[in-house]
């Protein structure tokens, strides 16, 4: 046992020795398949197994990354997560038990022996998705989109680039059904669910709206006219909290699917920039 | 730099209590000479020392504001001037000195009760926070404070420890050891706690070290190695002092390490035994491992036991078989993993073992704290296992007497003839994966539960969260992360609920359950004082009845809490503290 071990350390002083601009283990079909265990471990809670993406995660099987361009972009978001994000650090998500550098290597090299070289083919009009979006299918009175729209819905300048298609079109489809999951642990640092709410206050005032934030004893709420009320749960008369979302169902009858197409299809294109 | 400053406050703090013009007082809080009967005889001192003091001949003229500073100050030198030594007799009578609080769990039998009563049902909506302790340390604080006589010790992730003033939260001392840049124990660079004997503090630091420290400036006094961090060996546990010996489990069932259980001379650092949890060729339960699986068969040991002076037994629990989620290729029950096990305290032989989930392949580690408790003439213990069943046993046997579910389960829907919940057909986890309860994160998890005999029920932080949990194999390579697969949060249970629930031993019911806004990580303390104390993710922490589960008060510590509550007491004045978010905090009435 011992003796492995010894080997497995030479390769990791050889590997650290090495600059973190290039991959030592590119191509490497078994550092490949050493890489899917830890992407197992550490990565498939959010981007999903097979890194095909997940409810948080991007599908990182797109050639073509938002934040990452090369191997060492990728090592580097790898170690130290990406700011504003719910990409943490390694080992600091809870979950697997953090990487070596090695590990890390094999992960990237994993992830590359995923990838689908050709581009995602966007199946809408982008330009028609745009009309849309601000004009008759009224999203941007909830949603912003780089810096333009409104506040009550979740800001949706990356969604494009961080979710799959398919998960888009259910979150329109089927607005409360990931409302009603929750997050996850490795989400905490994002606590906003959008749930919907409802509040009377002592003086007999209703305030209906989505959370900002909520503990045992306080709740952040913000109505449709996005003014923010900062409440004591104590000293409401009563307080109702539902995993209904506020966002209305987009059936087919209201919004095509050739039309949600363009929609998504203008998402991703923003979101990829 | 920061290494420096640090000492230049300490000696300061040092001198403000050193250089003291005033005489310690006779009468002090610790020592032989002061025995108080509970919570009673702690306010009967207290009481008698203010009237006796204001009587007194050295109070003769001396205007009555000046004579309570006066007061105070001989009060407060007392305390701190007389640092007694912690014997083990100190440690087996533990509840004689509810003012101190000298072990992980606050005493011996695991119980995390305080028997003080100044802070209480009819007053806890006053109290204030005290002093903030900030240990710059970055992740999870998990540690449960120890203090004796007016000194708090504790630990801090990355391998700190230090000592603070009880009374203002100032630090005396600190001590940190190098963490090796290449470790990457699971689960973050946490320590529970230390152990206290003597005029030494113990410490197991993550690079599977054992160091023994001066109570009075943190000087090293003896270090000795356990195992090879590099291939996943760490201490995350707070050792626990029994006689002269610092007993303490090892951590690493993530990597496929070979568990065990050590005992070291508190004096000299020599090991005086091991008990290796996976047994070895010729060893009774090696048969429970298929070929050379047991070499790397996990069980790792890594939360406080207990233990009984009765019997002179140590009650220890033990963690996942590894790899933690697939059970090819290690076919058997896998003994000792998920297990309690009593070990004679001198030799450190098995008298009994109790395995509560056999060839366990969810990663459900029975490390929780064993409680000792006494029934109707009989000696128990309990465990609220991560499995989600709470397990009540007869300790003098180890035989099973209850098993009820206290939180969402679908892997069991039978007993075998001990009573005890056996896995169904569908609970392995697949290559595709499938959902079970609880997850893997566990019913419960390290969060320290209590007991309160004055209510006579058992608090315990629970979590209601189901997960996909799929297999694939996986080969051991030593120093790698060794899980044969991954869990992923099942939609099924969704959104998961955290609470704290109260249960009555004697049935295995549910008495009340206080939902949190989402699970905690927190562990509970129970007081004399009709209170139970806990913490949430969002940074609360809570003071409840005991009795009824009623929110009584509550604080904002603005950092989650993952760290069990603990109650102390200077110069009479009772503190409850909690470690949240990178602080330590204490509270008290205003």
């Amino acid at each position: 046992m011992f003796r492995r071990w010894s080997v497995g350390l030479a390769g990791f002083v050889f590997l650290g020795a090495a600059a973190y601009c290039q991959n030592p283990l590119a191509g490497d079909a078994k550092a490949a398949k050493a890489g899917e265990y830890e992407f197992r471990i550490n990565c498939a809670l959010c981007h999903g197994l097979g890194a095909h993406g997940g409810g948080r995660g991007p599908d990182l099987t797109r050639a073509v990354k938002k934040h990452t361009h090369s191997d060492a972009d990728m090592f580097q978001v790898i170690s130290n997560g990406i700011p504003g994000t719910a990409m943490p650090a390694n080992g600091t998500n809870g979950q697997g038990v953090g990487m070596t550098d090695e590990e890390i290597w094999q992960i990237i090299t994993y992830i590359r022996s995923q990838e689908v070289k050709a581009p995602p083919q966007a199946l809408g009009n982008p330009g028609h998705g745009k009309e849309l979006f601000y004009g008759d299918a009224n999203c941007s009175l909830c949603h912003m989109v780089a810096g333009r729209g409104g506040r009550l819905g979740p800001e949706l300048t990356s969604v494009g680039g961080s979710r799959t298609r398919e998960a888009i079109i259910d979150s329109v489809r089927n607005p409360s059904r990931r409302l009603a999951w929750g997050l996850t642990e490795a989400t905490k640092e994002f606590p906003q669910e959008y749930e919907s709410v409802t509040a009377v206050t002592a003086d007999g005032k209703k305030i209906t709206g989505v959370t900002l934030n909520e503990d045992s004893f306080s709740v952040q709420i913000m109505d449709a006219g996005e003014h923010i009320h900062l409440l004591e749960k104590d000293k409401l008369q009563s307080y109702q909290k539902s995993r209904e979302s506020a966002m209305p169902k987009y059936e087919v009858e209201v919004l095509s699917d050739k039309e949600l197409e363009d929609i998504v299809a203008w998402l991703i294109s923003v979101g990829a920039k | 730099m920061r290494e420096r400053g640090w000492f230049e406050s300490a000696e300061t703090s040092g001198r403000a209590w050193k250089s003291g013009a005033l005489a310690p007082r006779q009468e002090t809080h610790a020592g032989a000479g002061f025995s108080p009967t509970g919570p009673q005889g702690l306010k009967a001192i207290a009481s008698r020392r203010r009237n006796a003091a204001l009587k007194g001949p050295l109070f003769h003229g001396v205007a009555r504001p000046w004579a309570i500073l006066l007061v105070s100050l001989l009060a407060n030198c007392a305390v701190v001037c007389a640092h007694a030594q912690v014997t083990f007799e100190r440690l087996v009578n533990s509840a004689k000195e509810p003012q101190n609080w000298m072990t992980y769990s606050g005493d011996y039998s695991g119980k995390r009760f305080s028997g003080l009563d100044r802070i209480n049902v009819a007053n806890v909506h006053t109290v204030v926070a005290k002093w903030v302790y900030q240990t710059a340390a970055t992740g999870k604080l998990e540690t449960t404070p120890l203090v004796v006589d007016g000194i708090l010790y504790a630990t801090a992730q990355d391998n700190r420890a230090f000592a603070l003033d009880a009374r203002t939260g100032r630090p005396i001392w600190m001590y940190q050891r190098q963490v090796p840049a290449d470790i990457r124990p699971c689960c973050g660079h946490v320590n529970r706690g230390l152990a206290i004997l003597g005029d030494k503090v113990f410490l197991g630091t993550l690079d599977a070290h054992i160091v023994a420290l001066d109570a009075k400036t943190g000087a090293v006094v003896w270090d000795v190695v356990a195992a090879d961090y590099r291939i996943g060996y760490s201490f995350t546990v707070a050792p626990l002092v029994v006689k002269n010996l610092v007993v303490l489990g090892v951590s690493g069932g993530e990597y496929g390490v070979r568990g065990f259980i050590d005992a070291y001379d508190a004096d000299t650092g020599e090991r005086k035994w091991r008990f290796y949890t996976v047994p070895g060729p010729g060893e009774p339960g090696h048969e429970t491992w298929e070929g050379d699986s047991w070499k790397v068969g996990g069980a790792p040991a890594w939360n406080t036991g207990t233990y009984d002076a009765a019997t002179n037994q140590i009650f220890w629990p033990t963690g996942n078989p590894a790899p933690s989620n697939r059970g090819e290729g290690r076919a058997g029950d896998n003994f000792y993993s998920n297990s309690l096990l009593a070990l004679n305290a001198d030799t450190g032989k098995m008298n009994w073992y109790f395995q509560f989930t056999k060839h366990d392949e969810h990663d459900w580690d029975a490390t929780q704290v064993p409680v000792m408790l006494e029934a109707g003439g009989k000696h128990l213990i309990a465990q609220a296992n991560r499995n989600g069943y709470f397990y009540v046993l007869d300790r003098t046997t180890g035989k099973l007497l209850s098993a009820n579910a206290y939180g969402k389960t679908t892997w069991s829907d039978a007993k075998d003839a001990d009573g005890r919940p056996m896995a169904n057909q569908n609970a392995s986890p697949t290559l595709e994966g499938h959902t079970v309860c609880p997850g893997a994160l566990g019913t419960t998890n390290f969060m320290a539960p209590t007991y309160d005999s004055q209510t006579g029920l058992f608090y315990v932080t629970a979590r209601d969260q189901c997960d996909i949990f799929s297999t694939a194999p996986q080969p051991y390579e030593p120093g790698h992360a060794f899980y044969g697969s991954a869990y992923f949060p099942s939609e099924e249970a969704r959104p998961y609920r955290g609470f704290l629930k109260a249960i009555d031993p004697a049935t295995g019911e549910i008495k009340w359950k206080f939902e949190h806004t989402s699970p905690t990580w927190s562990g509970v303390l129970s007081t004399a004082g009709g209170l139970v104390f806990s913490g949430d993710a969002e940074g609360n922490f809570i003071a409840f009845e005991a009795a009824s589960g009623k929110v009584l008060w509550h604080f904002q510590t603005g950092g989650a809490v993952y760290a069990a509550p603990m109650a102390f007491a200077v110069d009479g004045k009772e503190y409850v503290a909690i470690a949240a978010g990178s602080a330590v905090y204490a509270f008290g009435l205003p």
